[in-house]
């Protein structure tokens, strides 16, 4: 880029930022780098600029990258939850490209300061992330570059299965502590009276060895915890890495559930943005033709730009002219649209925006469907709004990972993993259990299970570190 | 409103390459996964009978990123219509496989291939790897030529990854030495030196190769095919290992004549078969065009191995004879789905001699093993 360009796109983003400022939006100070196409879709494929280095980020960008050189898809921006904020634009943006880039990722650093689901990320991931890929290759050094390798294969099968809502959850009792509640030997003199000794250890020495002790005492949803801190077998290295891939998942948890609500929320916010703002007839055609892209509607997933975008204007609508029942029925005085989407930005994610937010009136006028699989064919197989929602509500817990608990961490009394799928009416993919259960082995190093149900019957798949089996319970 | 919020900034990124470093991991791990499947590629029915089309598409299954996930198929999706879309609209079809042609892969469980995409070239270096001609002897008329790279040369200026880093070390120690400073420390430009390589062209004595093809009744599709399969890749192989190389192709039922490599991949031809016809005719070709002394000679015979049973014995004489003037005899059986009590390997099996061997393929995954054997640099 020239440097009159430059200067060009510094004179634009003042402007831009100014305009959003007045519209009281609250986010990170920006720090904007103009890159080149291959480092941007590096960044995209990676997440972060400073990851650690793997094959599956490789295969990630080389698709990314072939989609590019061939005309098929375009990042125009990346954009960090980090503080400042990072956001990359793509070198050979257009001015007015760029402007509509600066207007969204403004949003998006907002969104990140304000939503309620980032309030524990780190701000200092990009630095963390670059010190943990730095420890991996120590590692790849010592320990050989095919040895790490395979053991970020196994790691990075189970990344998913953390516990995000550290927050609420009850700290951890180091082992030889017993639980509070489980204690009978306290006197009680209420129902209630475990709630007023939560904290203060108990001391009577028996209670472990009359009954035996279950472990973990409670369902641990952190599979990646649980591993990291009871496998017999792990090296100091190898706790590492798990241990920096789970912050790391925890790093990007929320913004994976908050897909819809925070792109929703950047288009909403580049729009109103432009549309304040001096085009030429020239710009505006382009702008116009860019927003309509992002946009773009599919028949096979939703568009999360689009359908964040329609549930905020239906929300500030909703809320700015109430119509005569929602007056009656909630009290509803008018004129709060904008006031209303900033408080729905700081308290909502995905799940709750939908059921809160997605009515009869936007499923119907957004053509909403769901389809499924019925013989060959893919086909349309439910309108109805109540059901569309629910089911798209569904798809989303969880992020749309199976939800998976250790049951049992001393299963068969030899030290076995035995994992219970939560199941919802979904099966798993049995080949990809049945080829993830070796992964797991190598982590836990004993026999490892996992039940779900299939057919509406339980099963059990098993690794014993030679081969897999299955059977029903 | 205190001070600027924002910066912007363009750094030189020529640098950058992670991302790089990473795809050409995976490039690795996808060659690795192809080699440890060649056995089921080599016989892929879209290389084989493949259109002139460059780039192949390869099903590897190790790339997957396992993880616990859902089912697709078995969950509801969300989309989005145009006002049109009602309930029992088909949004999408998947291909239906015709009865008879085996399991498709929708009705397999997990069939979720990685696909990648590779040039037949490729493939074929990665298939050449390991095979050589075997049993090449000196001979007087030298024809075959391969290329050899050689390092030989050192110059200032070529390619960065051939820097010679320690004549490079030796000439900044030189300099500074003579500069009055001793040390290891500014490298200039003038210092660098680089490796060179030269092409060589290696003389090797000349061959020529004998396809020898069934191509009679008894040869339903899935034997030639298997035929087929392994002379698509010996023709390729020897192509592209030596420059120079002859083919004579020769098909066969009751007789046999010589054709063009088209019409030997292509032509269908019915009747009984008379193995000895083709072992009569390499021998006429041989004596009249291939001396021995001026050719290693290389059979290979393909069938189903379902002769008159009264010229087995003299297609055991005749590659006996074949046996005096070849390097290699090879003969391939393709046993087909009929059982044959008496088939030309039975009678093969008298004859005893390094020089003769035989493989018997069963299904397509043999298709590899079979050229390996043929193929080994070093005679078994």
């Amino acid at each position: 880029m020239v440097k009159n360009e430059l200067s060009l796109l510094e004179e634009s983003i003042e402007m831009i930022v100014a305009k959003a400022r007045e519209f009281n939006l609250d986010f990170y100070n920006m720090l904007f780098e103009i890159c080149p196409a291959d480092v941007i879709y590096t960044f995209g494929a990676y997440g972060m600029p400073t990851r650690y280095s793997h094959w599956t980020f490789g295969k990630a960008y080389h698709k990314m990258k072939t989609q590019y050189d061939y005309n098929l898809g375009r990042i125009y921006e990346m954009v960090i939850n980090s503080d400042p904020c990072y956001a990359f634009l793509l070198e050979g943006n257009s001015l007015i490209q760029n402007k509509l880039v600066v207007a969204h990722v403004l949003a998006h650093s907002d969104f990140f300061k304000n939503n309620i689901y980032f309030k524990n990320t780190s701000h200092a991931m990009v630095e963390s992330m670059a010190a943990a890929a730095e420890r991996f290759r120590e590692y790849e050094f010592k320990f050989g570059r095919e040895r790490v390798e395979a053991f970020i294969d196994a790691v990075i099968s189970i990344q998913e299965h953390v516990e995000p809502r550290t927050f609420i959850k009850k700290e951890k009792e180091p082992p030889e502590e017993k639980q509070n509640s489980l204690c009978r030997n306290r006197e009680r003199k209420t129902p209630y009276d475990d709630l007023w000794v939560l904290g203060e250890p108990c001391h009577c020495p028996e209670e472990g060895l009359e009954k035996p002790k279950k472990f973990p005492a409670e369902p641990e949803k952190d599979l990646m915890l649980f591993i990291l801190q009871h496998a017999r077998d792990l090296e100091e290295w190898q706790r590492d890495i798990m241990s920096a891939v789970r912050q790391e998942m925890l790093y990007f948890w929320p913004q994976m559930e908050t897909k819809i609500i925070n792109e929703g929320w950047a288009a909403y916010w580049h729009l109103r943005i432009i549309r304040e703002m001096d085009l030429t007839s020239e710009e505006a055609v382009e702008f116009a033709k860019m927003h309509a892209g992002v946009i773009q509607t599919s028949r096979t997933h939703l568009n999360p730009y689009y359908l964040g975008l329609k549930i905020f204007e239906d929300i500030e609508k909703r809320w700015d002219d109430p119509a005569p029942e929602e007056k009656e029925k909630y009290g509803r005085p008018g004129r709060e649209g904008r006031e209303k989407i900033f408080e729905v930005r700081a308290t909502e994610n995905d799940i709750s925006f939908l059921r809160n937010y997605l009515t009869k009136e936007l499923v119907e006028e957004l053509y909403l469907y769901l389809y499924q699989k019925v013989g060959f064919d893919w086909k349309i197989v439910e309108k109805d709004w109540e059901k569309v929602r629910n089911g798209l509500v569904n798809s989303l817990v969880n992020c749309g990972y199976p939800y998976i608990i250790v049951e049992d961490g001393d299963f068969n009394k030899r030290g076995e993993l035995y994992l219970k799928h939560h199941y919802e009416g979904v099966e798993l993919d049995v080949h990809y259990v049945e080829k993830t259960l070796p992964h797991v082995y190598t982590l836990w190093g004993r026999a490892v299970h996992i039940e779900t149900v299939i057919d509406d019957k339980p099963v059990l798949f098993t690794y014993n570190g030679e081969k897999g089996s299955k059977r029903f319970l | 409103m205190s001070g600027r919020q924002f910066v912007v900034s363009k750094e030189d990124w020529s640098l950058h390459r992670k991302g790089e470093i990473d795809r050409q991991r995976h490039r690795e791990k996808v060659r690795e996964a192809i080699k440890k499947n060649l056995a089921d590629i080599v016989s892929e029915e879209s290389i084989i009978m493949h259109d002139g089309q460059k780039i192949i598409k390869v099903p590897i299954r190790t790339l997957d990123e396992y993880h616990f996930r859902y089912d697709h198929r078995k969950r509801k999706h969300a989309g989005q219509g145009d006002g049109e879309s009602k309930v029992g609209d088909v949004l999408h079809s998947e291909p239906q496989q015709g009865p008879g042609k085996g399991k498709g892969a929708g009705e397999e469980p997990g069939i979720d291939y990685y696909e990648t995409e590779i040039t037949i070239d490729e493939l074929a270096e990665l298939i050449f790897e390991d095979l050589g001609l075997p049993n090449l002897e000196q001979k007087k008329k030298q024809q075959l030529a391969s290329d050899a790279v050689e390092f030989k040369d050192v110059r200032k200026k070529g390619i960065a990854s051939n820097i010679d880093r320690k004549r490079t070390i030796m000439e900044v120690l030189k300099r500074n030495a003579l500069k009055g400073k001793p040390g290891l420390h500014e490298i200039t430009p003038d210092d660098l030196r680089f490796k060179t390589w030269e092409v060589t062209v290696k003389y090797e004595s000349s061959a020529v190769v004998l396809a020898m093809m069934d191509t009679s009744g008894s040869m339903g599709p899935f034997e030639k095919y298997i035929a087929r399969s392994f002379f698509f890749w010996m023709v390729r192989f020897l192509r592209t290992k030596y420059s120079n190389v002859q083919i004579v192709f020769l098909a066969h039922h009751t007789e046999a004549q010589e054709t063009t490599e088209e019409e030997f991949f292509t032509k269908g031809a019915s009747g009984g078969t008379r193995c000895s016809s083709v072992y009569k005719l390499a021998l006429e070709v041989i004596e009249n065009r291939y001396s021995p002394q001026d050719y290693n000679i290389y059979a290979f015979h393909f069938s189903d191995g379902d002769n008159l049973a009264s010229d087995n014995d003299h297609c055991v004489k005749l590659a006996g004879e074949l046996l005096n003037f070849c390097n290699m005899v090879g003969y391939g059986e393709i046993e087909g789905p009929y059982y044959y009590t008496s088939t030309l390997r039975s009678a093969f099996k008298r004859i005893i001699d390094p020089k003769f061997t035989c493989v018997s393929i069963r299904d397509k995954s043999g298709v590899y093993p079979a050229l390996k054997k043929f193929f080994s640099r070093d005679p078994i």
